[in-house]
This record gives structure tokens, C-alpha cells and sequence, in this order.
């Protein structure tokens, strides 16, 4: 069949699936550092009401006055929210691509190597946006509290009446769940994604950083939930 | 043993196709899948009934022409080719799904025929190093490192079967893609073009219709000749490379 | 059998026509004739070779390079193969390597050494000219495959690794692992490919060339039947270029692949091609026998294994059936070494196949019961394994040994090895002069699909040397002079012989598809190739061959009674395109038996039973035949004989001995 066709226009680097790849990467590592950093933030709590409050406070008011207050806080929302927006975009153009690439599936298909985090990057990315949105209105944008409750004024309060609820307990510790493999492979597959497993040892390496990883940020992340539902901290 | 097959049936590239069923008796372990099909063959011949076309050419595992999903598996359960798999990897009374690959990029052809010409147009975008014939110098006046002489034989090995786009959820052809880019690019000969070849490419094969990589690994699984993942990081450093070169 | 007066009964098989010579190699030494011819070779003005078209049927290293050569000077290439990429072709099962006259061991290698070696291995049968040439322009050959990024096998100081193979004494094959071909061929696959997006080559693969077409004496395009749609294609150029490979699936079983076949070489030769010795065929000693009555083709194991291998059969017909490894050391017969103490298991590729068939003919072959003999002999590595350990073996063979193991299901570290002969390549090929052109003005051949080189016998390591130079150096600089000549007369689309091709092509299909008998196309083609393979195998009797005629030509007249063709001609349809190829094996076959008839003398891979030494060595008859044999189609009469003499100049004529 000699039907040579090539692009009309003159290829570029940005304009390929590798580029938008990339996009997911430095965005999915920009949100790795972050939960990271929040996760010990998070672990504040078990230090009691004080230093929480201190913590919630303190992170207004870095930078002043050279910042106005909180102003380092929306500068890291912003930067938060735009990396959002590239990384659903890129995912979701990402996901049509590899749909119409196989528009006819096969009748039987056996799985060999693919986890089970990676063969749920993209549902479970979704869960985890679903669950992010729940998590903002509850604790940033509307403050719920799931315990009936007055909201409280104070930070401490809100988390310590929530977690007091079984229920709100466990959708946590799912979407942790849900976090762990995510981040579990997605953050090998940015090492991959830059290009930085070019050897069996770094490739090796990098499947082990990616658990080490989520083991961290989920583990530490539950940590202050669990210790509240077992009233280990009041 | 006696196996029953169901194998995808579809008379040409713009029609229906469905599975049919077939019964084949006496297969001995000996035989490989592609002469089983042989026998299978000259059965429906002898029945009036048209053969099941597939391809295969050299029948050892080297020219890549010959590949089928087998039971959901590219290739079937061995690391190897179609043709070099054999009937004593199957037991007695076993049902055998057999497929086409199945990718937009790869469109059926006839029964278990896909047409893999874009892997073609891939090479034709920048797969080589431009030599004239005659333009070479002397052989040794380029020493290469033991070692990137031995990556880069790793990665030319690919055959060019498609079984990496088969298996691959996102039907991506990033390990054929890689295997080539690391080839050429541990070369000392194929420094001068690795920042154009990379993006050109990566264009073509994004223009073909193959689906992006997803890091996942299915690739590698299934390819006979057992690349492994590291030349889509390879791939995709070029591409990181070219993209602060500006192209 | 010899009695009977042999000269009568061979009219009635041929006629003995004029000689012919190659009238295009300079009468100058051989060592200046090369570069007299190119210098005196035509050029073509640059601007005008766009307009000047060339078709090139087949991709493997011969088609791929000239493809990519042509292309860059500029030429309008058009490219065919059967394969769906011409990635595909059959040079990319070549595993050994590639030699060439580099003497980077410094170990006395040299152009000379390399042209004697050639012609001394090709048992004085190859016209000395040619094989000069093809040791001249060797080492520039890797120059180009290393810049185009072929990964060579190297040593720790980055330069190129050679090694010894083939029973030569020098160390000039350049490898890489057990993939040499495949590497050479991706080389120029690539390279061809570059020149598909300039523009100067067009590929087509899936079409099968069904015709050539001659206007006026030149060979000026072919009829290519689109494999997808089934469509008959005119193709109209201003030459073209065969580059079809081999035909040694003639035999059904053979190292080559499925698909290859004579139908391109055949079909110039019906259109007055001459075709060379066409009885030259090359067994290959180490193969992994045939397993069963189902088998589809046999595999070739490198012949590298037979350095640390050892040969051998069990002494007793009974102990045929036992495991070998309850078989003591005194019960073993390593035949080679026995027979041949000084070469031993390293022995040519020809005595060692025969040797193998005289064991199993012996009654002591081992393995399974195919029919009601046994084909094979064992290799053993048993003491090797011993000398160098497991993983030195594993490091050595390891993929080869993997390959055994998976397609025989037996553990080769722990059983020894079963081997047999099998067909793996043919000498012969359209007939060519020095400069490739066949005896049809403005059609060349190339590789494997022309006599050129080899003579009565191929070296190992040294068909993907002649492809190349054929390829990248030769036919690019001979085939200038004759496109020099143009711009040639354009041929109408419906032109007499263009309509009269169309027609004869279409009527074959027809026909093929018509019959509607009972048997299958591979029935008749396994039934030729046991045919060809009891006759006109490894050894030759006058009566066998006169058999084999018989049997193949009542096997042919049952084949147009009574083949069946299922399907339509405008769709994919394999049986279809099988039904083709077997029908010009079956002409080929009986062609092959006349030219192994005709030759009564035993050289290279051709062995007459009636022309053996006291010791059962083959013995050359070079009062009588020392001339190449090509043959002239005589349709409905019986081929013509054209001699070609063999005159040596540079190299002294000697009974090869490897005792
Ligand atoms: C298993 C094996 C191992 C070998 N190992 C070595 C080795 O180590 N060293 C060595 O020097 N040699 C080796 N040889 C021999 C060598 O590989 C071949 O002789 C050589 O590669 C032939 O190349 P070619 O270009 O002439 O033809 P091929 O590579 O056979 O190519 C033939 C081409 O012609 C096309 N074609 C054929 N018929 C038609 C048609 N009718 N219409 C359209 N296209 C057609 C095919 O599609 C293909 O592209 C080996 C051979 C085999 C089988
Ligand atoms: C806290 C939130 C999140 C974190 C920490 C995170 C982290 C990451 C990381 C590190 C990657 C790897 C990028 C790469 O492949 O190189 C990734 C990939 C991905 N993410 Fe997220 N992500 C988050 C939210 C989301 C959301 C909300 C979605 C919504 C759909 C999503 C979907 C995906 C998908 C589909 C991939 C691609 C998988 C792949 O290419 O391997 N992620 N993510
Ligand atoms: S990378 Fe492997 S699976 Fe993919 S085409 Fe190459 S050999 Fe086949
Ligand atoms: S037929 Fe060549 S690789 Fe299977």
C-alpha cells in the first residue's frame, strides 16, 4: 500500500502526546510536593489545638508584610488551580486519543503487567478531582460540618467534630486509598515521563520512589483522621 | 489434543466481520500455532470452505510479519512470535480466542490481516541517519562504546510486529517508537539528527492515530523480543532534549 | 547406468546451443577492471535522471541498497515486495555475518585473499571478474552500514569485532550477535525509507510481480497483482531490476521463508532471460529436523555451533530409540572426526550434509520416526559444556539454544542436540554479465536472484557481502551506462506487448481459480518438494534425476487438472497467490533436474553418485564442465544449453580436500 501520507504542518515538540504527557508530569509533581507538604501540615493536629491553629495562621501570614496576608497561600492556589486545569485537560485529551485508538475492542483481552494503580490513573483521578471538590467545600469554601453541629470558628474544632463521624472517616480513608495508587504510579511514570529511567537500575528505582512516596503521603495524610475517630486526639 | 478455536472472520477492510467456531483434531505439541492454522487450512479447503488468511513469512521468529491476539494475549502466553509459539504451550480441550490486532492505526484487512504500514511512514518521517551511499569514511574512525554499542543492538532487535500496539491499552506505539529513537541515538552517527528525528517522529506516529503512552508496561510484556520500558524514557528525553533546543 | 550411451537421451531433455560470454568486463588485469568499467560507465546528467525510471522487484539487501542508491542519485524508483513492509524480506533471517576484506586483525587478509577464498569455496564454478569485484568493494560495505548506524558487534575498545566462520582462516566476518542480516537489512530499509519521503521512491509493498514486460527486446515493466484488492497492475519503466532472492522452496522444506519464490526470476526467464545452474543448491548441515508429516518450513541453527559441537550417531542401529545420554562414549560414532580427522566437526557445509544423510541412510539417524525413517544426527555440547560451564555456553549460543528449546521442546543443556541437512540456498540465478544485466537488454539481477558469485558453492558470510555490493556499489554504477542511453521511447499503455502481459496474467488467474479440483495447493507443493528433495538433493544419480523428471512432470499435468482454489481474484487470497508460485516451481523443478542431469560431475553443493573419488569424495570434472550452464526457455520444446567457459587467469584450478 503506498498511500504516504505525513502531518500538513511542520511538526514541533509541543504539539505532541509526549509533550502533553509532560504537562501531566511536572503538574502531577507540582501536586505530589504539595500533598506532601500538607500532609505534614495535617500532622500538626496531633501536636493539639494550639499549634494547629498557630499552623493554619502561620501559613497567612508568611511573607508579610512583603506579601499582603495570605498572600503566599493564593499565590500556591493559583499555582494549584492552573496546574488543575492543565492536568484534567491533558488527561482527559489524553483519554479520547487513546479511545478512538482503539475504536473496536477486543473480545478477549488478558491483563500481564499493568497494577492495579496504573490501569486505574484515569477513573481514579477522577474519584480523587470528585473527592477534592467535597474536600474544599468542607473545609475551605463553604465549611461543612458533617457532625451536625454549629461550624465552628476555629480550624482544630472543624476537623476534630468531623472526623468524629465514622462515615466521613471511611470516604477518607477510600480516597486515600484512591491517592495511594494514584501517586503510586503516577509518580514513577513522571520519572519515565521526563525521561530520567533511561537504565534498569533508575527504572528499577523509580517503581520503588513512587510507593515510598504514596505510603508516605497516604500514611501520614491518615494519621490525624484515625486519631481522631479513636478520640486519641479531643 | 483437539482444540476449539474461535477465530475473528471478516472478508475485507470495510465490511463486518464476526467469530466462527472450529473444531481441530490431532494437533500435536510439535506443531506451532501458525501450522495448526495450516492444518486448520487445508481442512476448510478440503470442505469448499475459503481458508483463514493470516500473515507470516519466515516462520522464526525474526521477520515480524506474523502475529494474532491469542486468547487476549498478543503473541500468546510465551515471550515470542506467533509463528515461533507451540501447540504444547495449549492443553487438550482448550478454546483458543483468536484476534486480529486491533488498533485504528493497524486497520483489518482480511480475517486476521491488519495493514501495519504506519509503522513505515514512522521510519520514512526520520528513522535513519542520512548517509549517501559512498559518503561513508573508514569504519574505525569511530569508536563506539562497548556499551552503546550494546544498547543500541538491544533496541534494533524491535521486528516491527506490532505486538506492543496490540497489548497496549491506549493501542500506543511508543516501545517501537523508543526502540528506534535509543537505537540511533546511541550511536555516535546519529547525534547530528536526534533532536529533529525525535519530534518528527513522535508527529508521525501521534498523526497514524496510535493512542499516548501511559507508562503501564503491556509493551514490554508482550514483545517477542523482550524491549524493555526504558527506551520510552530514552524516547521521551529526546523529546524533552528537543523541546529546550526549540524545535 | 552409466553404459547406457548418455549423450542421446540427454538430446531428448535439451538441445546444445551457441556459447555465450560476458562481453562487458574490460580487458584489463583484474585488479584495474573495476574501476575501468565505472570510469567507463556513461553518466546521466543530473536533472536528468528524475525523468529516467527504474523498477526494483524485491527489498532484501540487494533490492533495499539499490532502491536507497538509485533514490539518492536521483533517480524515479519504483520499489516492489510481497512482504507488508519491505522490512520483511528474507535477508533479515541471516544470522552469521557479513565478510569483507578489511584485515583489521592483520592477520593476512586481503581483497585477494578474500576473491581466492571465494572462488576456491565456490569449487571453481564462479567467473573470477565478478568475484574479484565483490572482495574489492567488500570493506566499503561496512563503512556504509556502520554510518548508517548498523549496531555491530564490538569490543571493549569500541572498534568493530570480527570472527572466523565458514572454514576460512581468517577472521573477517563482521556480526551482530545471531542477527547480522536483520541489522543489514534494517540499515538499508532505513536507508530506502529516507528516500521514500524525498520522494524518489515509490514502495509497493503487498504486490507480487506476475510479468515482465519486454518492448522491442528491453525489458521495459511488469505486471504486479495488488495482494489486498487483487488488482492487476502495469507498471512501465525504463528498466528493471530483479531482486527477487532465492527459489530453494522449490523443496517445500527449506530455511527460507513462506513466501519466497522464482515467480519474478521464472517469469523473465519464460520472457528469454537465461537462467545459470540452476541445479546448484546449498543444504545446510545444522537444522532442526523435521518434527512431523504438519512441518511448514525447517530452521536454520548457526553454524557456529559446530565449533564446540561434536557430531555424532550411535554405532548400533538399536540403540537409535535410547536416550543418548545412556549411550556410552564407546557405543558413539563422530563420524567427522572419524572420516575427517583434520577439519573433524568443520568440515564444508556439503560434506558435512552429506555425511549426515549417509548416517541416517545407514540406518543409524535418531529422533522421531518421520514416515518410516529417521532424520537427524546428534550435536553434541555435551563436552563443551564441561570445558566452559553453563553460563559461558549460555553466553556463547544462548539464544540459539533458547530457539531449540522452544521449537523442539527439549532441553539442549541437558539432551544432546538433534540436527539435520536442509535447503538453504541456491547458487544458481538468472544468468548475469559483469556489469548484472541479464541476457534481456535493460533487465538487471541482483543478490541472491543471480548466479554471479558463488559458483557450485556459497561461503558462509558471503551472500549478504554480494547482496550488498550488488546493491549499494554495482548495479548503481553499470546500470547508469545503460540509462545513459535514454531518454527511451515511451511505451503506450496499449502497447501490443503491454495488452498481450495483461492478458496472460489475467488469463493464469482465471485459470488457477477455475479448475476447482480436489487437492490443495500446499498437497502439491509438499509432493514437488519430496520429489526434488529424494532426486535432486543432496546426491544425484542419473536415474533418480531421470525419475524425478517423470514425477514432475505427470505431478505438473495433474496440478492444472486438479488444484483447488478457493476465493475470488479480487480480494486478499493466499491460495491464490500460492497457486502462482507453485506453478512456476513446477517448471523450475523439472529444470533443475535437466541442469543436475546434464552437469556428470560432482562440485560445490552438486553431487553426482557416478563422480566420486575412491573415498566417497565429490570429484570435479573440469575437462568437461568447467563452464557455467544457462539455460534458454524453449516453452513447448525442451530448453536450450548456452555455455558459458570458466577461464582462470588470477587463480590456479585445484581439486578441493579436506581430508
Ligand atoms: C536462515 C538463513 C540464514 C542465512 N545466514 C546467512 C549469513 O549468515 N551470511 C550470509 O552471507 N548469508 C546468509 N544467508 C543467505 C542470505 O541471507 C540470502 O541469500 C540473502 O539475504 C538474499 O537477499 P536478497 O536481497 O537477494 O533477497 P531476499 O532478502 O530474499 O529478498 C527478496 C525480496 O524480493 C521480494 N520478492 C520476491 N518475489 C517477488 C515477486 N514475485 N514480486 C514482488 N516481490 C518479490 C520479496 O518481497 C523480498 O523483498 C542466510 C539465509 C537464510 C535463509
Ligand atoms: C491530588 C491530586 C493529584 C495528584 C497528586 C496527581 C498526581 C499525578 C502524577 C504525579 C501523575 C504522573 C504524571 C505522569 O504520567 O508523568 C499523574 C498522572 C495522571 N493523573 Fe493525576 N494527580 C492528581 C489529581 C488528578 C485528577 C483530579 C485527575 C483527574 C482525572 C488525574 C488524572 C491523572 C491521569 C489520567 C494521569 C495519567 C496517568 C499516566 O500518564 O500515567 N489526576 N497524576
Ligand atoms: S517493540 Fe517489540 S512488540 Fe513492538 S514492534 Fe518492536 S518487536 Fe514488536
Ligand atoms: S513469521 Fe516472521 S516473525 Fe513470525
Amino acid at each position: 500500500m503506498a498511500t504516504t501520507t505525513s502531518p500538513a504542518t511542520r511538526p514541533t515538540a509541543r504539539s505532541t502526546t509526549i509533550a502533553l504527557k509532560m504537562v501531566m508530569a511536572v503538574t502531577g509533581a507540582i501536586f505530589a510536593l504539595f500533598v506532601l507538604a500538607h500532609m505534614y501540615g495535617n500532622l500538626k493536629l496531633l501536636w493539639g489545638e494550639e499549634a494547629y491553629n498557630d499552623y493554619a495562621h502561620h501559613l497567612r501570614t508568611i511573607g508579610e508584610p512583603m506579601l499582603p496576608y495570605a498572600g503566599l497561600l493564593w499565590v500556591l492556589r493559583i499555582v494549584l488551580l492552573v496546574s488543575l486545569v492543565a492536568h484534567l485537560w491533558a488527561a482527559f485529551t489524553l483519554w479520547g486519543r487513546a479511545e478512538r485508538a482503539r475504536s473496536h475492542k477486543y473480545a478477549v483481552k488478558k491483563r500481564v503487567r499493568q497494577s492495579l494503580s496504573s490501569r486505574w490513573m484515569r477513573w481514579g483521578g477522577v474519584f480523587i478531582f470528585v473527592f477534592l471538590v467535597w474536600h474544599l467545600i468542607e473545609f475551605t469554601i463553604v465549611r461543612v460540618d458533617v457532625s451536625g453541629k454549629p461550624v465552628p470558628d476555629n480550624p482544630f474544632q472543624l476537623v476534630v467534630d468531623s472526623f468524629q463521624v465514622w462515615w466521613l472517616t471511611l470516604i477518607y480513608v477510600v480516597a486515600m486509598l484512591a491517592l495511594y495508587m494514584h501517586l503510586a504510579h503516577g509518580v514513577f511514570s513522571l520519572n519515565q515521563t521526563l525521561g530520567w529511567t533511561n537504565t534498569k537500575g533508575t527504572y528499577a528505582r523509580a517503581k520503588v520512589l513512587g510507593h515510598v512516596v504514596a505510603a508516605v503521603v497516604v500514611v501520614g495524610f491518615l494519621i490525624p483522621p484515625l486519631a481522631v475517630l479513636f478520640r486519641l486526639v479531643k | 489434543m483437539r482444540l476449539t478455536l474461535k477465530i475473528w472472520r471478516q472478508a475485507g477492510p470495510d465490511v463486518a466481520g464476526d467469530f466462527v467456531t472450529y473444531q481441530v483434531d490431532d494437533v500435536s505439541g510439535d506443531m506451532s500455532f501458525l501450522e495448526m492454522l495450516d492444518v486448520l487450512n487445508e481442512q476448510l479447503n478440503s470442505e469448499g470452505k475459503e481458508p483463514i488468511a493470516f500473515d507470516s513469512d519466515c516462520r522464526e521468529g525474526i521477520c515480524g510479519m506474523c502475529g494474532l491476539m491469542i486468547s487476549g494475549l498478543a503473541h500468546g502466553p510465551e515471550v515470542t512470535t506467533t509463528c515461533q509459539l507451540h501447540m504444547r504451550s495449549f492443553s487438550d480441550g482448550d478454546t483458543i480466542t483468536v484476534e486480529p490486532w486491533r488498533a485504528d492505526a493497524f486497520p483489518i484487512i482480511r480475517d486476521l490481516i491488519v495493514d501495519r504500514s504506519a509503522f513505515d511512514r514512522i521510519i520514512q518521517a526520520g528513522g535513519f541517519i542520512t548517509v549517501n551511499t559512498g559518503a561513508a569514511p573508514e569504519a574505525h574512525s569511530v569508536p563506539v562504546p562497548k556499551a552503546n554499542a550494546d544498547r543500541a543492538f538491544d533496541s534494533a532487535k524491535c521486528i516491527g510486529c506490532g505486538a506492543c500496539v496490540a497489548a497496549c491499552p491506549n493501542a500506543s506505539a511508543m516501545l517501537f517508537l523508543g526502540a528506534k529513537i535509543t537505537h540511533l541515538g546511541e550511536v555516535p552517527q546519529g547525534q547530528p539528527e536526534r533532536d529533529s528525528r525525535v519530534v518528527k517522529m513522535v508527529a508521525q506516529h501521534d498523526h497514524e492515530g496510535f493512542g499516548g503512552c501511559t507508562n503501564i508496561g503491556e509493551c514490554s510484556a508482550a514483545c517477542p523480543k523482550e524491549i524493555p520500558q526504558d527506551v520510552i524514557s530514552t524516547l521521551n528525553k529526546d523529546l524533552r532534549t528537543a523541546l529546550r533546543h526549540g524545535y | 547406468m552409466t553404459e547406457t550411451p548418455s549423450r542421446p537421451l540427454v538430446h531428448d531433455l535439451y538441445f546444445e546451443g551457441t556459447p555465450i560470454k560476458d562481453t562487458k568486463a574490460p580487458n584489463v588485469s583484474i585488479e584495474q577492471m573495476w574501476t575501468k568499467r565505472e570510469f567507463d560507465a556513461k553518466l546521466v546528467n543530473p536533472s536528468n535522471r528524475r525523468k529516467l525510471s527504474v523498477i526494483i522487484i524485491g527489498t532484501g539487501l540487494a533490492g533495499a541498497s539499490a532502491a536507497a542508491t538509485l533514490g539518492e542519485a536521483g533517480y524515479n524508483v519504483k520499489s516492489f515486495c510481497y512482504q507488508d513492509s519491505p522490512r520483511r524480506a528474507h535477508s533479515i533471517a541471516a544470522q552469521g555475518g557479513i565478510n569483507a576484506a578489511k584485515n583489521y586483525n592483520d592477520d593476512g587478509d586481503s581483497v585477494y585473499r578474500l576473491f581466492y577464498d571465494t572462488v576456491k569455496g565456490g569449487d571453481y564454478r564462479s567467473r573470477e571478474s565478478n568475484v574479484y569485484r565483490l572482495a574489492e568493494v567488500s570493506a566499503k560495505i561496512i563503512d556504509l552500514c556502520v554510518a548508517q548506524g548498523v549496531p555491530f558487534a564490538r569490543e571493549y575498545g569500541g572498534l568493530l569485532d570480527n570472527r572466523s566462520f565458514g572454514g576460512v582462516q581468517v577472521a573477517r566476518t563482521f556480526y551482530a550477535a545471531g542477527q547480522t542480516g536483520q541489522q543489514l537489512l534494517i540499515g538499508a530499509y532505513q536507508a530506502m525509507e529516507r528516500q521514500v519521503a524525498a520522494g524518489t521512491v515509490t514502495p509497493f509493498t503487498r504486490h507480487e510481480m506476475l510479468e515482465l514486460i519486454v518492448v522491442d527486446g528491453k525489458a521495459r515493466g511488469i505486471i504486479a497483482r495488488d495482494m489486498v484488492t487483487g488488482a492487476l497492475e502495469t507498471h512501465l519503466a525504463d528498466a528493471v531490476v530483479l531482486a527477487s532472492g532465492g527459489y530453494g522452496n522449490v523443496f517445500f522444506l527449506s530455511t527460507n521463508a513462506m513466501g519466497c519464490n522464482v515467480t519474478a526470476t521464472w517469469r523473465a526467464h519464460r520472457k528469454g532471460a537465461l537462467f545459470a545452474n540452476p541445479c546448484y543448491t546449498q543444504i545446510h548441515p545444522t537444522c532442526i529436523p523435521v518434527s512431523g508429516e504438519h512441518q511448514s518450513k525447517l530452521t536454520l541453527m548457526s553454524e557456529s555451533l559446530r565449533n564446540d559441537g561434536r557430531i555424532w550417531v550411535p554405532k548400533r542401529r538399536e540403540d537409535c530409540e535410547k536416550d543418548p545420554r545412556d549411550i556410552p562414549e564407546e557405543d558413539r560414532d563422530y563420524y567427522l572426526e572419524r572420516i575427517y580427522p583434520a577439519f573433524g566437526n568443520l568440515v564444508p557445509r556439503d560434506i558435512a550434509s552429506r555425511q549426515a544423510k549417509y548416517m541416517c541412510d545407514d540406518g543409524r539417524g535418531v529422533g522421531p520416526l518421520v514416515g518410516d525413517f529417521r532424520r537427524g544426527v546428534y550435536l553434541d555440547l555435551g563436552d563443551a559444556m564441561r570445558r566452559m560451564g553453563k553460563e559461558q555456553l549460555a553466553e556463547k549460543y544462548g539464544n540459539l539454544l533458547d530457539m531449540y528449546q522452544r521449537i523442539t521442546g527439549e532441553n539442549p543443556y541437558e539432551v544432546p542436540m538433534r540436527i539435520y541437512p536442509a535447503v538453504h540456498y541456491t547458487m544458481g540465478g538468472l544468468w548475469v554479465d559483469y556489469d548484472l544485466e541479464t541476457t534481456i537488454e535493460g533487465l538487471y539481477a541482483a543478490g541472491e536472484a543471480n548466479f554471479s558469485d558463488h559458483g557450485a558453492n556459497r561461503l558462509g558470510a558471503s551472500s549478504l557481502m554480494q547482496c550488498l555490493a550488488d546493491g549499494y556499489f554495482v548495479l548503481p554504477n553499470t546500470i547508469r551506462d545503460y540509462l545513459a542511453g535514454g531518454p527511451f521511447k515511451p511505451v503506450a499503455d496499449d502497447a501490443p506487448e503491454v495488452v498481450e502481459a495483461q492478458r496472460s496474467v489475467q488469463e493464469r488467474i482465471d485459470r488457477l481459480l477455475s479448475i476447482q479440483g480436489t487437492r490443495s495447493v500446499d498437497s502439491f507443493h509438499r509432493e514437488l518438494g519430496n520429489v526434488m528433495w529424494e532426486y535432486c538433493g543432496m546426491e544425484r544419480t542419473e536415474e533418480g534425476l531421470l525419475k524425478g523428471i517423470d514425477l514432475i512432470r505427470s505431478l505438473r499435468d495433474e496440478f492444472w487438472r486438479n488444484v483447488r482454489v478457493l476465493g475470488s481474484a479480487d480480494t486478499l487470497n493466499q491460495s491464490l497467490e500460492k497457486a502462482g508460485r507453485v506453478a512456476d516451481f513446477l517448471e523450475l523443478g523439472e529444470l533443475m533436474c535437466i541442469d543436475a542431469l546434464h552437469r556428470r560431475e560432482s562440485c560445490g553443493g552438486h553431487f553426482r553418485s557416478e563422480s566420486q573419488t575412491e573415498d566417497g569424495e565429490a570429484l570435479r570434472d573440469d575437462e568437461h564442465f568447467l563452464y557455467t550452464a544457462a539455460w534458454e526457455y524453449g516453452g513447448d520444446e525442451p530448453p536450450t544449453l548456452h555455455k558459458e567457459d570458466l577461464v582462470y587467469y588470477a587463480i590456479e584450478l585445484k581439486q578441493r580436500s579436506y581430508k
